[in-house]
């Protein structure tokens, strides 16, 4: 973003509010970039010749006379096979040193994929984490946020099922990111040797808010460039979505917009979608998936923020601490993963969508026992069981700790199955159980 | 000559343009900008000023952009090949765009203008014709497409020629019609209508008198949807509007379906077009694509097409009625369409309505709604267009704006009950809060009498009686405790059960299950009702549930087996040797 030859200088501000200023000036371009007396600012409304900046970093110290320059283009990144293993601000520019790499600039925030040239997803994506592989899988092309408080570990179930998932590419997208979080995560794919094929596009606590809002597009238009210019298979981390639709919030209040549910601009449906709806498997092979966090108030989903997410993604994955257990799981009632059945028993083994159905059903009566218990009502032998079969069923398969693979998986499943209950309390088909009934020692 | 017009000011996707001409409301027009022109459409006159919606990205857009004005309001381009294709909101063909993204302003036909249809004449030389009379038919798909007087033709018309049977090109001249001024016009296979304007010709518009099937017990017999009805289902995430739309899209008893992806995700649409190509159409065994048109405007694309994509599934529907045709739309999601229209309101600084909708959107749903029905054409015959939209209300509240005004709108309400699915209850159809108004209208009744059997909606008023007690029943033994209710409670509670698990709930994924003829539904019904009707003696209340629960496992398998097939009649002797066996009280 450096001054070049032909750029206007404008340096009489009109109005100047805590987000924005306006400027009488000419052959400006809706969206276009400009800088406001240094700092990086965005057209945002356009009315005869005058013309309102959004200043990314807020406009404290702006004076009337500070200097507007118009960049005449959109916001851009530069793209090539060197974006891996670096770090980006919000703008795309490198945080540590010069980055230096061939490559094309493009403009972030770009077109659709037209829909009737997408690929039905059908790869199954393996994260080790039985609660998600086993009971609510993904798929390459899927778009999928974890639904989480903020007290939990929702950053390290993220960066585990990263590293786990064998992408080409990961690419994260960092909104309101902790300092502290940020070089957990530089360290955890630093440790794992994974840090070449990492792009980080970070914008921390201790960046001005607003500039959030180009990083999900910044950390997508990199990922196109993987999966449609090179085919490779790109899973995004979006963390934390909620902070993301908070800066959308300020924007459109600066903007004196009519707010609807929980004080959120009208469009978030829209701009929400438009971020997560570049998840898409592609003709070519090449993919993006999307795994994003939304945090929630107290576990609250109907907040426009998770409620608008829930009707754009393709499910949800609920975390949970598990008081029996004393650990974290993936909550098998309330999540949800919308294209398992595109992958589960057809690229995973026969039993497995008998096996989650029946897991969950049994886990589901435990839950009823326990009721029972806390209501003071007696229990019956097969509550007793139930209640045991979910303690283990939580500790050895839905712990976010697990890492073994789909099949391994199964195979507890079957041998608590059989620990614990008759083959007609389970109810499976008969052809599996006589296959993968654990047969006696 | 065109008004043309310069732009003066842009917000997000609204644009205020400085016009030179005459300009009316909902007008199209063009707007230049680097090399491309952005399709627009105005929804404010003031003064010389207009402003208009952007269908595309205004990014970029300068002030003085150049505005070129088109002297129509947005239309749809309406003639055989429009069955099986995949359009956008603005009727582009999908299908044959070339680029892996959607570029702004790339524009594309509806219909290929070089496709040959075989026509045969049906009106002859002399004929006195108006809008919407037949004058050919050309094969498209397996139905025969009725070349029509255009729409737009007002007034009576003598047919002066008309071409005969052969091959003939979508652009050839087929008739040349002569108005009451002796005027000639020459009518092709191709007429375009405005989308926001409801064709009106018709004879009249009379009372939905038969039901329209759709394979799903919960609405077929429980609330059963008019042919040239209204529907709408609401529900929360996760509760299965989708799946519950495209069961419908697959079984339901229509001509044409036409499948508006209006605002969802693009994978769903995917699934319709990977999948209806293979599956067969249970009323015609053609292929389910053969009768589908899927108009999409997923969540990501330009918002303010969203509006038009509802409008051009309509007009396309309205179309192929006058054909003398059974079609149904289906649009998922209505909220969406809703979304958009919030969205411009609130960037013209319009005063809000309730949760910052417009004040009209009530009266913009109502307007819309009103354009299903069944009409009596005006050749004789009739066709209709029923229409069921999904809502997503935000937080899973039907107390909100969108699904308030649907529901003055819409006839038949399906709430989808977040508790249903939760306990995995599919279709999550609410039993108790759903309705039909179409069970209140005695021509609907008529027919049901008719079709089905003497006093069937009385019987479909007990069984709701029935499920209304076991849920009151249930409450008393969650207060109570199984031991503190006398067993009759425990009895009426299973009953309902009996009902929900055996015919409310279905499973789509099943190919049996998934779709119950009508004459398998009244069948199963009669069944389930005689059932209900016994006065078992029960000797505790687990020997109750023992008992029901066996009934309901056995149920279930007929479900699972074809009708009338030996394993069927199997578990139907089954079934009632043990309700026979059963004690009875005296």
């Amino acid at each position: 973003m450096e001054t070049q030859g032909f750029q206007k200088i404008y340096t009489k501000i009109k109005d100047i509010t805590k987000a924005t200023v306006t400027v009488n000036a000419s052959d400006v371009g809706n969206d276009e970039l400009a800088s406001v007396g240094g700092r990086p600012a965005q057209v945002v409304r356009i009315n005869g010749t005058e013309v309102t900046l959004q200043v990314f970093a807020g406009t404290e110290g702006i004076s009337t006379d500070s200097e507007v320059i118009f960049y005449g283009e959109p916001p851009k990144l530069k793209v090539g096979d060197g974006l891996a293993g670096n770090i980006f601000d919000a703008f795309g520019r490198p945080l540590y040193g010069n980055v230096d790499f061939d490559g094309e600039e493009r403009e972030i925030g770009g077109p659709t994929v037209n829909p009737y040239k997408r690929k039905q997803p059908s790869e199954f994506i393996p994260t080790g984490i039985a609660g998600i592989d086993l009971n609510n899988a993904l798929v390459s092309g899927q778009k999928i946020p974890f639904f989480a408080d903020p007290d939990q570990p929702y950053n390290q179930v993220m960066a585990m099922v990263a590293l786990r998932a064998k992408a080409d590419k990961i690419i994260l997208g960092g909104m309101g990111l902790t300092n502290d979080d940020f070089l957990y995560f530089k360290n955890v794919f630093d440790n794992a040797g994974a840090l070449d094929r990492i792009v980080f596009f970070v914008n921390t606590t201790e960046n001005p808010p607003v500039e959030r809002l180009l990083v999900p597009d910044m950390a997508l238009t990199a990922a196109e460039y993987f999966a449609v210019d090179k085919g490779e298979k790109v899973l995004v981390l979006l963390t934390d979505m909620t902070l993301y639709a908070d800066a959308l919030a300020i924007v459109s209040n600066r903007m004196d917009q009519i707010p609807s549910k929980d004080s959120m601009p009208g469009s978030l449906y829209s701009d929400l979608s438009k971020i997560y709806e570049k998840a898409v498997q592609l003709p070519n092979g090449g993919s993006i998936t999307i795994i994003a966090v939304t945090t929630l108030n107290g576990g609250d989903i109907t907040h426009a923020v998770p409620d608008n997410t829930g009707y754009i993604t393709e499910g949800q994955l609920f975390l949970r601490n598990d008081s029996d257990t004393g650990k974290v799981i993936v909550d098998p009632f309330r999540s949800l993963s919308r294209l398992k059945q595109l992958v589960i028993g057809k690229k995973t083994r026969e039993d497995h969508p008998q096996v989650m159905n029946a897991a969950v059903r049994l886990y589901a009566d435990a839950a009823g026992a326990k009721t029972k218990l806390e209501n003071g009502f007696d229990l019956s032998d097969y509550d007793q069981r139930a209640l045991k079969f979910a303690h283990d069923y939580s500790e050895e398969l839905l712990s976010i700790d697990v890492n073994i693979d789909v099949n391994k998986m199964l195979d507890i499943a079957w041998q608590l199955f059989a620990k614990y209950f008759t083959q007609s309390e389970v109810a499976i088909k008969a052809d599996l159980v006589e296959k993968y009934w654990p047969k006696a020692q | 000559m065109k008004t043309t017009g310069q732009v003066t000011g842009v917000t997000s996707n609204l644009v205020t343009i400085k016009v030179d001409g005459p300009v009316s409301q909902n007008e199209i027009c063009y707007i230049t900008v680097g090399g491309s022109r952005l399709m627009a459409e105005v929804i404010k006159v003031n003064g010389d000023k207009a402003s208009a919606q952007v269908f595309e990205s205004t990014r970029g857009l300068k002030m003085g952009s150049p505005v070129e004005f088109e002297g129509h309001m947005l239309e749809v381009t309406l003639g055989p090949g429009i069955l099986s294709k995949i359009y956008d909101g603005l009727q582009n063909n999908l299908a044959s765009l070339d680029s892996l993204f959607l570029e702004r302003g790339v524009y594309n036909d509806p219909l290929d203008y070089n496709s040959s249809w075989e026509f045969t004449p049906i009106a002859k030389v002399g004929d006195t014709v108006e809008a919407a009379s037949w004058l050919g038919a050309v094969p498209e798909k397996f139905i025969e497409h009725k070349i029509m007087v255009p729409f737009s033709f007002k007034g009576t018309y003598k047919v002066k020629s008309i071409v005969d049977k052969g091959t003939y090109k979508i652009t050839d001249t087929v008739a040349v019609l002569t108005d009451e001024e002796g005027h000639d016009h020459e009518v092709s296979m191709i007429q375009k209508w405005p989308v926001k304007e409801a064709v009106t010709a018709y004879r009249d518009k009379p009372r939905p008198s038969r039901v329209m099937s759709t394979g799903l017990r919960a609405i077929d017999t429980f609330n059963p949807i008019a042919e040239g009805g209204t529907g709408f289902i609401p529900g929360p995430f996760g509760a299965g509007k989708t799946v519950l739309q495209h069961a419908i899209s697959r079984q339901a008893d229509a001509d044409v379906i036409l499948v508006v992806a209006c605002g969802e995700r693009a994978n769903e649409v995917v699934e319709i077009f990977v999948e209806f190509p293979e599956l067969d159409d249970p009323h015609t065994g053609h292929k389910l694509i053969e009768r589908t048109t899927i108009i999409c405007n997923t969540s990501n694309m330009p918002v303010a097409a969203r509006e038009a994509s509802v409008y051009t599934g309509m007009a396309i529907g309205e179309y192929y009625r006058s054909m003398g045709l059974k079609v149904l739309i289906l649009a998922d999601s209505t909220s969406r369409w809703a979304q958009a229209l919030r969205e411009m309101s609130n960037r013209l600084e319009e005063l809000p309505g309730p949760d910052a909708f417009p004040m009209d959107l009530s009266a913009i749903i109502s307007n819309f709604y009103s354009r299903a029905g069944l009409v009596n054409l005006v050749g004789g015959g009739t066709g209709s267009v029923t229409f069921i939209g999904t809502v997503s209300p935000a937080g899973g509240n039907l107390k909100e704006p969108v699904t308030e005004s649907t529901k003055k709108a819409a006839r038949c309400f399906y709430a989808l009950s977040q508790q249903r699915a939760d306990s995995k209850r599919y279709p999550a159809i609410d039993p108790l809060d759903s309705y039909s108004k179409y069970l209140e209208y005695p021509e609907i009744e008529e027919y049901l009498e008719a079709n089905f059997e003497k006093g069937w909606t009385a019987k479909v008023k007990t069984a709701k009686t029935i499920v209304q007690r076991g849920k009151e029943a249930y409450e008393q033994i969650n207060i109570l405790g199984d031991d503190g209710v006398p067993v009759n409670y425990h009895d009426r509670y299973w009953k309902s059960e009996l009902i929900d698990f055996c015919f409310l709930q279905q499973d789509s994924f099943d190919q049996i299950d998934a779709n119950c003829s009508l004459e398998r539904q009244r069948y199963m019904f009669a069944l389930l009702m005689d059932i209900c009707a016994e006065n078992f003696a029960h000797k505790d209340f687990e020997d109750c549930s023992v008992f029901y629960k066996e009934l309901i496992n056995l149920i279930r398998q007929m479900n699972y087996s074809q009708f009338d097939s030996p394993q069927f009649k199997e578990y139907d002797a089954k079934v009632r040797k043990a309700v026979a066996d059963r004690p009875k009280e005296a």
